[in-house]
């Protein structure tokens, strides 16, 4: 159990990290605390990506020189890129996401004047 | 020009979209025949590739040259081919459509109206498109993103909605990911093709049966199946009536036809049967679907709103369809989704021209709009018709193969349900008829006076009226036709079970 916990410590905190952003997201009143769980909840998915991808001692898949000695020529140790780069994609997908619900709490904000989801309910109708 | 043809149906609607606020900067009123002749662009070639497979068979489209496992791939078979027509038919016509509409609603926002309208139809090819599950995740949060801002813009109460769906959206579309990502642990391949043949080696772990759960749950979330649909009337009642034309009938039934591609195509059918219980949750999630839409729907005084639970019903319809896993449902669910996408665009076009007319979509505010409207209401009878069920319109022939298919799978609660939600649709139409007719004059005594004034014909502007018929007879074509599309289409990508 304890080595389990000590080796694969990075993958509970991603399940931590989603669970907590996912509390936020449904218990919160709040419209911005549940954006910034929803935030939360993305972040922990990288941090999954990224936990695929490493690897203790890792280098990157570059050959550093023509010298064949080089240590990064070991293909055993290469870090695997893809997870990385297709963390590239989420973040920017993730930030387009934030910079779309604070848009929207913007504009909610400035016609309703609150953000509180009671009293925002009770004054849409 | 041609062998380019899969990519160009993306790239023309991306890159006219990224400068679409350039030509609004020059030329507002030219925004409007610019995204015209991206979206007919992309319909051309989409065409031409629905040839083309039809003649050659399944095209793969190497993105950059990189050859599959390592790079993006675009797969082109029988069912993306006719999926890519109706998608960017639907977008066509709703950007015809869009004109009026827009000048009344919000006459200002033209520019960014079209730049992220384009954006959404881009996001539907694209997922319909790939065969690529990462980029399948890009497009579908393209389409989402460009949804939210397009729901937004509607009327009171539109940014709550909208907020919802963002929300609500995103948990939808992290469960994907999370689940393309235990997928790409176990078979370090992110190529549906490639990810289909390395799984048969390690099917019965716990990591594929949770990677397709968390993938299962994602998408039922971004189809608003049963108890995920919490987000989806609000949304498209409040959005404006052209992008509810756009995302109602499209977001949904992509959603459905992913599901397919995954099912199917991803993990094979014997995996579905031989280790999770999925196959019996969606019968019964879809029964449940069904019989809440149809109460539902009743209980609504909003048009718009009731179509949305209309909607609920229908994915009921296609995922227990999916459920049923004998040939005959299966392709009745895959002819519903092409269908169901037509007639709910069809709807949505009415409910905007109602809105355009009235200023309102109350299902009140189709009082004597047979008089005034007469060519309008005749569309509307015949997308009614065809939601309804009746035999020559295209919504008999699905809605056909799925009770047969219930009824040789024994399964008699979803066959009922079936019947059930087609006998509501009678009396939520008929209802409307109604109205529309002005039968009802009980109610207030001034009514003839008010009709002697107002019994001039004042049709919809032609740029709203022409979608709506061209709808209609699509709708009637595809119900005589239907018999050609499932024998040189849908029986292609039906498994063999």
């Amino acid at each position: 159990m304890i080595d389990f916990i000590v080796t694969k410590y990075n993958y509970l905190f991603y399940i931590v990290l989603f669970l907590i952003g996912f509390y936020a997201i449904i218990v919160k009143k709040n419209l911005v605390k549940k954006v910034i769980g929803m935030n939360i909840m993305q972040t922990s998915i990288i941090l999954f990506y990224v936990s695929i991808g490493c690897k203790k001692d890792g280098t990157l898949p570059i050959l550093l020189d023509s010298d064949l000695h080089s240590h990064a020529i070991d293909a055993g140790k290469y870090l695997n890129p893809l997870p990385h780069v297709l963390m590239l994609t989420a973040i920017v997908v993730m930030v387009a996401t934030l910079g779309v619900a604070l848009a929207v709490l913007i504009l909610m904000y400035k016609q309703y004047g609150t953000l509180e989801e009671d009293e925002l309910l009770k004054r849409i109708k | 020009m041609i062998d380019q043809a899969p990519v160009l149906i993306i790239v023309i609607p991306l890159i006219f979209a990224l400068l679409t606020p350039v030509v609004g900067l020059w030329r507002k009123s030219l925004c409007y025949f610019w995204i015209l002749t991206a979206l007919a662009l992309s319909a051309a070639f989409s065409v031409t590739v629905f040839v083309k497979v039809l003649n050659t068979g399944t095209i793969h489209y190497n993105l950059g040259g990189w050859t599959p496992p390592w790079g993006i791939e675009y797969v082109i078979d029988h069912l993306n081919a006719l999926m890519l027509v109706v998608v960017s038919a639907i977008a066509l016509l709703t950007a015809v459509y869009s004109r009026k509409s827009i000048e009344k609603e919000f006459p200002n926002k033209k520019t960014a109206f079209y730049t992220v309208f384009l954006l959404q139809a881009t996001g539907f090819l694209g997922i319909v498109i790939t065969g690529d599950m990462f980029n399948l995740y890009v497009f579908l949060e393209i389409s989402s993103l460009a949804g939210y801002a397009l729901i937004a813009i509607g009327e009171d109460g539109a940014l709550f909605a909208a907020f919802k769906y963002i929300i609500i959206g995103t948990i939808g579309a992290s469960f994907y990911l999370i689940g393309v990502g235990y997928i790409y642990i176990m078979t370090g391949s992110l190529n549906m093709a490639d990810i289909a043949a390395l799984l048969q080696q390690v099917n019965n772990t716990s990591v594929i049966h949770i990677a397709f759960a968390f993938i299962l749950a994602g998408l039922i979330i971004k189809m608003a199946l049963f108890p995920m649909y919490i987000w989806m009337p609000d949304a498209y009642t409040k959005a404006p009536s052209a992008s509810s034309a756009l995302i109602a009938p499209l977001m949904t039934k992509i959603s459905a036809y992913i599901l397919v591609r995954v099912i199917f195509t991803i993990f094979k059918p014997e995996f579905i049967t031989a280790n999770l219980p999925v196959t019996k949750i969606m019968l019964w999630l879809g029964f449940a679907a069904i019989i809440y839409g149809a109460i539902m729907s009743i209980a609504q005084t909003d048009f718009k709103r009731m179509l949305c639970f209309i909607i609920v019903a229908e994915i009921g319809y296609i995922v227990g369809g999916i459920g049923l896993f004998n040939p005959t449902a299966i392709k009745g669910a895959i002819l519903h989704i092409l269908n169901d996408a037509v007639m709910t665009a069809g709807l949505f076009f009415i409910a905007g021209i109602v809105k355009y007319k009235t200023g309102f979509h109350n299902l009140t505010d189709f009082k004597d709009l047979f008089k005034k409207m007469p060519v309008t209401m005749g569309a509307f009878v015949i997308i009614a018709l065809s939601v309804i069920g009746v035999p020559p319109t295209c919504g008999f022939f699905s809605k056909w193969y799925l009770i047969k298919g219930a009824i040789i799978g024994n399964a008699w609660p979803f066959a009922a349900a079936l019947l059930f939600s087609s006998l509501v649709n009678v009396v939520l139409f008929f209802r409307i008829f109604e109205i529309g007719y002005g039968f009802d004059h009980g109610h207030d005594s001034g009514g003839h006076e008010e009709l002697g004034s107002g019994s001039l014909i004042s049709e919809a502007p032609a740029t709203m009226l022409l979608p709506s018929m061209l709808v209609s007879l699509i709708i009637i074509f595809t119900g005589i036709y239907n018999q050609t599309i499932i024998t040189n289409i849908i029986e292609h990508v039906t498994p063999n079970l």
